[in-house]
Order: structure tokens, then C-alpha cells, then sequence
């Protein structure tokens, strides 16, 4: 079996779990014999090839003139074409950097006429809808020169390009919903984006949902017909970095840890409230919110206003190593989350043997036993949760053996699998029709 | 004559109320009093007043041949007289038909037995003259908080002075021994021995509701059968139940009770048993051998042994920050720390915590008021830690008035642990005291 995928990014060039989503199932695949054909809009090279063969979407040469692409773009893509700030996963220091090159390199035409090269940046900028409307032009180009049996689209940005290639290919298409614009925005949804994600659902044969939570979304909001709404959990890679093991811990007191975006989604207020709570029960703890985001500068005010500043620490943004040591001096890590489609972050943790304490509305808490799960809003339950971790060592020790152990039974692979007989429920379904 | 013993157990906890770390020092009510009535209330509704109605209307129309025998522990029977006296006084009328046995057990159903020998017989003890006072009766028979025995438990049951005790016919221990025959204890064979026939019981326990059971509907005829197909020298089948098992778990539309109905008279005219109590089979019959039973069983899950509630990690560290405690209890006069003391010990707090589920057992989750055994342990400890500071607080005063000089006396004659831990928590109680965040920590730069 072959899958023309479309993605937005794949590692290293990642800004959020898609890209390191994206990998992982593509390296399970492979495991089932499938063969993908990966899209990005801009490839920098240096990914890695060994699950898919990846197409850089920049080099793809676009013919006009030709009519049914003329009909399609003015039927499917003419309402996209409208400019934006909406950067849906890009962190506050690198939106600055973004905006920043963006004003001195805009799109150029290569070659004029009949056919031309589109150049994408691959990120989340102002011109994104721009940037997704010339990707589904590519597409549909990838469409006809491509021999493959079956398109799998990734989140919204790549819906159009799926349509597109669905159309221009007449094979069926498989959308995969990482988050919902619900998610990502609460209820001020962009109208735009909504309408992406529905018509996309709507044209698909089989819709995937990373979690039910997601999947009730997909069915309650978007009114996409449940049979055709599968869920299949994320899992995660197991970890294989070196020298995770050398970092140590600088201070004497227990770190309790929130990494992730500070935005309204991640609910670090509730996280700073529960602080409050143990702090002063018990002020030999730190507390650690690691990451940017436009919630930022509230939660700095807070934590003055409540007095807690010499207990509670800002890192900013964290990448790769950082993580991995920031992870090394956790005691506990909180994921209060309003809205979580998956959260793959606490696996992370769980992996380097924190134990976690998750809300009860994220996805990830539908597959795992091993974490102390809690509603978002209780931040009573919350600090409890956090100071019984902090306090009772044999739930500490607990959760760092068994956790490990649970979350090293997650794996691609098994997504994989799963992934692979929703493609295969198409097939049977066409050949009866 | 060969005879069924008929044993129902009857037993309900005070489930604890979500206690927070922070009110730790700041309340000492641990009970969630709604939940408790509510729960109490419908299983004797459903359950404990018409089974014994039923069983009342049994006994008279079969006499002398239909006997029965309950374990009430002490915390249900608490609760009953609390919330719900007519179920109490039910079972006083079916103790005044001299036909049913009450049975002694640990009044708070707790594992004092596998943990402290001293704290065991003293509940034993308590247990025993609450259930004379209420039927006027001292009970000479011993069952055991969930069927948990073992050699040891065996022999101190024995010191205590009962000559009979139940336990599970475990097929781990009999091996290819038959449940159906009165044993002895391996240390002490004046202790005769009752094995619970797990088929049978939890044909009627478990099984009968279940339409997915190939013996489903299960009939007396039926029962009859088997109870004819069992070798004629086969001499008494020990059905135990948990009561709420008629009615509650498995509901009058299920036709239990009708079953029990018309149990007494297919046995009594199709087969050669009848229906005794433990103490009337323990003086019928001569024990044919002894069971080694060297580490406890118990009657819950497929291992019948103690991992329900020493299985993982948290329950053996709940278990044993509980007993550590004893040997300052016991020098507590307050009676509002005995009663804790004896709430806290209930079995059911550790079943709570048990990770068996997370596998298979739906009997786990059955009246569990933790959505995961995490959060069971959670609240278990923060009431367990205000507890201990109570007690620390109490067992120093009570002995010697000022707290600080006085600790460290009694800190010798206590094992290590109990002393690093008493170290501890007077450092959280110190802390504990609710002073703003800020004003704490800028003491303790001044320090």
C-alpha cells in the first residue's frame, strides 16, 4: 500500500507535537508494509528519510492553463485566500522572528507564464492561509504524477491539499484531526479555520481522531457522521538520548513542573493557583512554569501578587537538551490543560520517570492508569494531588516505576496498526460498493 | 446426616470524605457521612431487611432443620444502629429464634491479624461483647475479616479461645483435599476448621445473575443435583456469601431471593443435607486432617491470598504507617482517637488502592468511592497524617505534659522507625500552622 501524506513539518523542523506525531507514524507504517510518500511545504534537507520519502513541496513545479485546476481552485480555494496573524503553534519569541523575516522575504514567482515553483516557508506566519491555498496547488500536481493508493492529510493547514488531491486523483482520503480549532481557541473560533477543518471532514472517506475527547468534537460540533470518525491514541518514541541520566538536581527542594505554552488552552493559571495552595501548607517547594506564550506576563503579575516570586520560576522557551534536563529535575509534572486534544508531554515526563498529575480533559487521559487525573477547574484536587507526590514517597516510587513501564507499552507501532486498518475498512467498503 | 453452613458476611466501612492536605490540623472529621447513610440505607433496603424477612419465614417453617449464621462486622453494626434501626432490629429477631449463629470477628473487619497481634485480639475482644450485648449471646465461633487465615492467625484464635473458625478452601492449599470435610489448624488441631466451597458459594454469589454462564438459570433443582453428585462421604459444604449478594449486588428481578426461597425445601426432600450452623458442624463432625496454611489466603480474587490489600506498593506503606502507630494508640485515653484508630483500620481503605483493577475485577470497583487507587491512597494518607499528629499530640500529653522535652522518652522504647517518623511530623506540624506564605519564609531567612 502507498500514502501520499500531507504534513505541515517533520523533524528536527518542528515547533509542536505534529511534526514528532507525523514521524512516529510514518516510522510505524512502515512496519505494515505501507509506503508513504510525505509532503512538506518546505523541506530543509536534513529530515529523516528512513520511514518516508519525503517531497519538498518548494520544488514541485505547477502547470496552469489547464482547466479542471483552474475550476477546482476557484471552487475550493477561493475562500481561503485571506490574510492572518493566526499562528496556531508558533511560540511568542519565534511569531517575533517569523514577522521579522517575513516582511523582508515574500513569496516570489520563479518562473513566470504557464508554470511556476511556489516557495513556502513551512511555519505558521501571517501569510499562512496563503502559504495552505499554494500547497493544495501543489498538490494537486503531486496528485497526478504520483501512483498511490490512498492521501492522509494532517490538520487543517494540508485539508485543502488533501481535497486537492483527492479530486485530482479520485482516491480516497484519510484526514487526521491533531486538534480542533475549539481547542486551540476556545470558543472565539476562527470562522476560516472552522470551515477548513469541516469541509475537509466532510470530503474525507475516514476521519481519525488523536483521542474520543477529540472525537466528540468532530461529531458534536462539525456534525460529521460518526461512522466515519475513528480514534487512535498518539504514543510515543521511546527515548534513546544520551546523558539524560547526568543531569542533577541544584536545589534541595521538591520542583514541581509545567511545561508547555502558556496560553489560555494549557490553563497555567490554575497551576499557579494550586502553587499558592501548597506554598503555604509547605514552602520547601519550587514551582517551574517553562515556555512562552501570551498568558505570560499575567501569570508573572499573579505570582507577585500572591508573594510567591522567590518560590515560582519562569525559564521561557525549552528545547531539546533543556528539556530533557528540566524533566531530570522534576519532582511532579502538571498538565492542567482546558482543552487537550492528546497532550503528549506528560508521556514525555512519565517516560523520564516524573509522575504526573493530568486534566481529566485531555486526550492522553483516556489511555493512561498510571497518573493522578483531576478536572481543571478543581484546583483543591489539583494541590492535593501535587503535595501527595511531594509527601508520600511510596506513591512517588510507584508512579515512577510503573509509569515508565506504561508508557513504554505505547508505541507507534501499535497507532500504526491502527491507522492501517482504517485505510484498509476503505478499501473493503469500495470493493462491496 | 451431611449439612450445608449457610455464613453470610455483613460488613460496611466508614468511607473516608475528600480531606485535603490543607486541613490537615484544621479538621479532624474524616467521614463522608451522605455517602455512608446513602449507601448503608439502600443495601439494607434492598438487601439485609428482606433477606432476613426471608430468612425469618425459612426458619420457622423448617425448624430444627434450616440453620444460618451471620459475621456482623462492628462498623456495620454501628451504622445500622445510626441510619438504619429497623435493619438492626431485623437481625435481632432472627437471633431470638435460637436458630442462627452470630459469629465473632475484628470489630473494624481489619488486617490486624496479619499485622499486630496485640491490636487483633483486643478488636476480636470488642467485637465479641458487642455482639453479646446485642443478642445476648458470646460467640464461640471465629471468622476472620475476609476469610483471612493462615497457621499463625489459626493459633492466637485459639488462644483467644473459639474452637472453630471459617476460612477459604483455597485449591492453592487443599491441593487435591476436598473443602467438604471439617480440618484442623496445623499448630493447635483443637481449632477445627470450616473450607469455604468456592464452587458452590460462588455459583450463588457471583455466577447466578450472569445469562453469559453456561449453567444459567440455575434452578434448586439443579443445586440439588450437584449437592447428590458430591461422594457420599463428602460431610458438609460451606456456602459463604457476602450478603449484600441477595439483593443489592444481585437484585430481586435476578430471582435470587426466590431461589433462596425454595432452597430449604429441595435440599431438605431431594438430598441428604440439612442446614447447620459452624459450631453445631464443628461439634457433629471429627476433623480428618490438618491444612498447612503457612502464608494468609483470603477469599478475594482468583489468588485468594492478601494482595487485594498488600498487594502494591501503596497499600504496604499505608498499612504499615497505620500500625506503626499502635504502641502510641494504645496509650491514648481519647475517645475520639479510639474511634478513629478502629475506623482507619477497616480493609476496605487498602482494597481501595489495590491495582488489580486496572486488569480485570469489576468486585473491585463495586461501592468504590476512588475513581483510581492514586487518589484512594491520597486521601487515605492526608487523614492518616492528621491522625498521627493527633496522636502524637495526645500520647505525649497524656503522658507527660510538655510535648518537646517528653518525645524523646518515648522514643526508646519504640522501633527506628516509629521514632524518625514522630521527628518528622512534628516538623510538618510546626509548619502546618496556617501562617501566610510570605511571613513563613521570611522567618526563616531570619533564622
Amino acid at each position: 500500500m502507498r500514502v501520499l501524506m500531507f504534513g505541515w513539518e517533520f523533524p528536527p523542523h518542528i515547533t509542536g507535537g505534529l511534526g514528532t506525531a507525523c514521524f512516529g507514524l510514518t516510522k510505524g507504517l512502515l512496519k505494515q508494509g505501507v509506503e508513504v510518500l510525505f509532503v512538506v511545504p518546505k523541506a530543509f534537507g536534513d529530515e529523516s528519510q528512513e520511514a518516508v520519502h519525503i517531497i519538498n513541496a518548494s520544488d514541485v513545479e505547477v502547470f496552469f492553463g489547464n482547466e479542471t485546476l483552474t475550476k477546482e481552485i476557484t471552487e475550493n480555494l477561493s475562500y481561503i485566500e485571506v490574510g492572518s496573524n493566526l499562528i496556531p503553534y508558533a511560540g511568542f519569541d519565534e511569531y517575533l522572528e517569523l514577522v521579522k523575516r517575513q516582511q523582508t522575504s515574500l513569496i516570489t514567482e520563479t518562473r513566470p507564464a504557464y508554470s511556476r515553483y511556489f516557495e513556502f516557508s513551512g511555519k505558521y506566519g501571517h501569510n499562512l492561509f496563503e502559504e495552505v491555498n499554494n500547497y493544495a496547488i501543489v498538490a494537486s500536481r503531486l496528485a497526478e504524477v504520483n501512483s498511490f493508493d490512498i492521501i492522509h492529510a494532517h490538520d487543517w493547514l494540508t485539508y485543502p491539499a488533501g481535497i486537492m488531491a483527492k479530486h485530482f486523483s479520485g482516491k480516497p482520503l484519510v484526514v487526521h484531526m491533531h486538534a480542533t480549532e475549539f481547542d486551540r481557541s476556545g470558543e472565539n473560533v476562527n470562522g476560516i479555520v472552522y470551515d477548513i477543518e469541516k469541509r475537509g471532514m466532510e470530503e474525507a472517506d475516514r476521519v481519525i481522531t488523536v483521542s474520543h475527547l477529540t472525537r466528540n468534537i468532530v461529531i458534536e460540533r462539525y456534525g460529521i457522521n460518526p461512522d466515519k470518525v475513528f480514534t487512535v491514541h498518539n504514543a510515543v518514541e521511546p527515548v534513546d538520548r544520551p546523558g539524560s541520566g547526568m543531569y542533577h538536581k541544584n536545589v534541595k527542594e521538591k520542583v514541581v513542573t509545567f511545561l508547555g505554552r502558556i496560553t489560555f488552552q494549557k490553563g497555567p493559571e490554575y497551576f499557579v493557583e494550586a502553587a499558592y495552595k501548597i506554598l503555604e501548607k509547605d514552602p520547601d517547594v519550587r514551582f517551574v512554569m517553562a515556555g512562552t506564550g501570551d498568558l505570560m506576563n499575567k501569570m508573572v503579575h499573579r505570582i507577585a501578587q500572591l508573594g510567591i516570586a522567590t518560590k515560582f520560576h519562569f525559564t521561557g522557551f525549552l528545547k531539546g537538551d533543556d528539556v530533557d534536563k528540566m524533566f531530570a529535575l522534576s519532582d511532579v509534572y502538571v498538565m492542567p490543560s482546558i482543552s487537550e486534544p492528546f497532550g503528549i508531554s506528560p508521556l514525555e515526563a512519565m517516560r523520564s520517570s516524573v509522575p504526573v498529575v493530568i486534566s481529566k480533559q485531555s486526550g492522553v487521559s483516556e489511555i493512561l492508569n498510571h497518573a493522578i487525573k483531576v478536572d481543571f477547574w478543581d484546583i483543591d484536587a489539583m494541590a492535593d494531588a501535587i503535595w501527595g507526590i511531594l509527601h508520600y514517597d511510596a506513591l512517588s516510587s510507584m508512579f515512577r516505576k510503573e509509569g515508565k513501564a506504561e508508557v513504554e507499552k505505547l508505541k507507534w507501532e501499535n497507532a500504526a496498526r491502527k491507522v492501517f486498518e482504517v485505510y484498509q475498512s476503505i478499501e473493503l467498503n469500495q470493493s462491496v460498493i | 446426616m451431611r449439612s450445608i453452613c449457610l455464613n453470610f458476611q455483613v460488613h460496611q466501612p466508614y468511607r473516608l470524605r475528600t480531606y485535603r492536605f490543607f486541613d490537615m490540623g484544621e479538621s479532624h472529621y474524616y467521614y463522608d457521612d451522605f455517602l455512608n447513610r446513602t449507601i448503608i440505607r439502600r443495601i439494607a433496603d434492598k438487601s439485609y431487611i428482606p433477606a432476613n424477612k426471608l430468612f425469618l419465614d425459612l426458619i420457622k417453617k423448617y425448624d430444627p432443620s434450616f440453620r444460618i449464621s451471620f459475621s456482623l462486622s462492628g462498623l456495620a453494626i454501628e451504622q445500622m444502629e445510626r441510619y438504619c434501626p429497623d435493619a438492626m432490629d431485623s437481625f435481632v429477631k432472627l437471633s431470638k429464634t435460637n436458630a442462627v449463629e452470630f459469629l465473632a470477628e475484628t470489630y473494624s473487619h481489619s488486617l490486624a491479624s496479619l499485622r499486630d497481634k496485640e491490636e487483633f485480639i483486643s478488636q476480636v475482644e470488642k467485637h465479641a461483647r458487642t455482639i453479646e450485648r446485642i443478642f445476648g449471646k458470646r460467640p464461640v465461633t471465629f471468622r476472620n475479616s475476609e476469610l483471612i487465615y493462615s497457621d499463625l492467625i489459626g493459633e492466637t484464635v485459639s488462644e483467644m479461645g473459639y474452637q472453630t473458625m471459617l476460612t477459604e478452601g483455597a485449591k492453592h492449599v487443599l491441593g487435591w483435599k476436598s473443602p467438604n470435610f471439617l480440618y484442623c489448624n496445623a499448630i493447635n488441631p483443637k481449632l477445627k476448621l470450616l473450607l469455604k466451597n468456592f464452587q458452590l458459594s460462588d455459583d450463588i454469589a457471583f455466577r447466578f445473575a450472569r445469562k453469559d454462564w453456561a449453567e444459567w438459570p440455575l434452578t434448586t433443582e439443579k443445586f440439588g443435583r450437584w449437592l447428590n453428585a458430591l461422594d457420599d462421604k463428602q460431610e458438609v459444604v460451606n456456602i459463604f456469601i457476602d450478603y449484600p449478594a441477595l439483593g443489592e449486588r444481585q437484585g430481586p428481578e435476578t430471582g435470587i431471593f426466590e431461589f433462596i426461597k425454595a432452597l430449604p425445601a429441595t435440599v431438605l426432600k431431594h438430598t441428604s443435607f440439612d442446614f447447620r450452623t459452624p459450631s453445631e458442624v464443628s461439634e457433629q463432625l471429627q476433623p480428618i486432617s490438618a491444612v498447612h496454611v503457612p502464608f494468609p489466603i483470603s477469599w478475594a480474587d482468583e489468588e485468594r491470598d492478601v494482595t487485594a490489600w498488600l498487594g502494591n506498593e501503596l497499600q504496604k506503606e499505608a498499612v504499615a504507617k497505620l500500625y506503626d502507630l499502635a504502641p502510641l494508640v494504645r496509650q491514648c485515653q481519647d475517645a475520639s482517637i479510639q474511634r478513629d484508630w478502629g475506623y482507619l483500620q477497616a480493609s476496605d481503605h487498602f482494597y481501595y488502592m489495590s491495582t488489580k483493577w486496572f486488569s480485570d475485577g469489576e468486585v473491585h470497583k463495586f461501592f468504590n468511592p476512588y475513581s483510581s487507587p492514586y487518589e484512594a491512597f491520597i486521601n487515605y494518607m492526608n487523614v492518616l497524617s492528621d491522625f498521627i499528629i493527633r496522636v502524637e499530640n495526645q500520647a505525649g500529653q497524656s503522658l507527660h505534659p510538655p510535648i518537646k522535652t517528653v518525645v524523646p522518652e518515648i522514643k526508646a522504647p519504640l522501633p527506628k522507625k516509629v521514632v524518625k517518623r514522630v521527628k518528622k511530623t512534628e516538623l510538618n506540624a510546626k509548619t502546618g500552622v496556617k501562617t501566610p506564605v510570605k511571613a513563613v519564609s521570611v522567618k526563616k531567612k531570619g533564622k
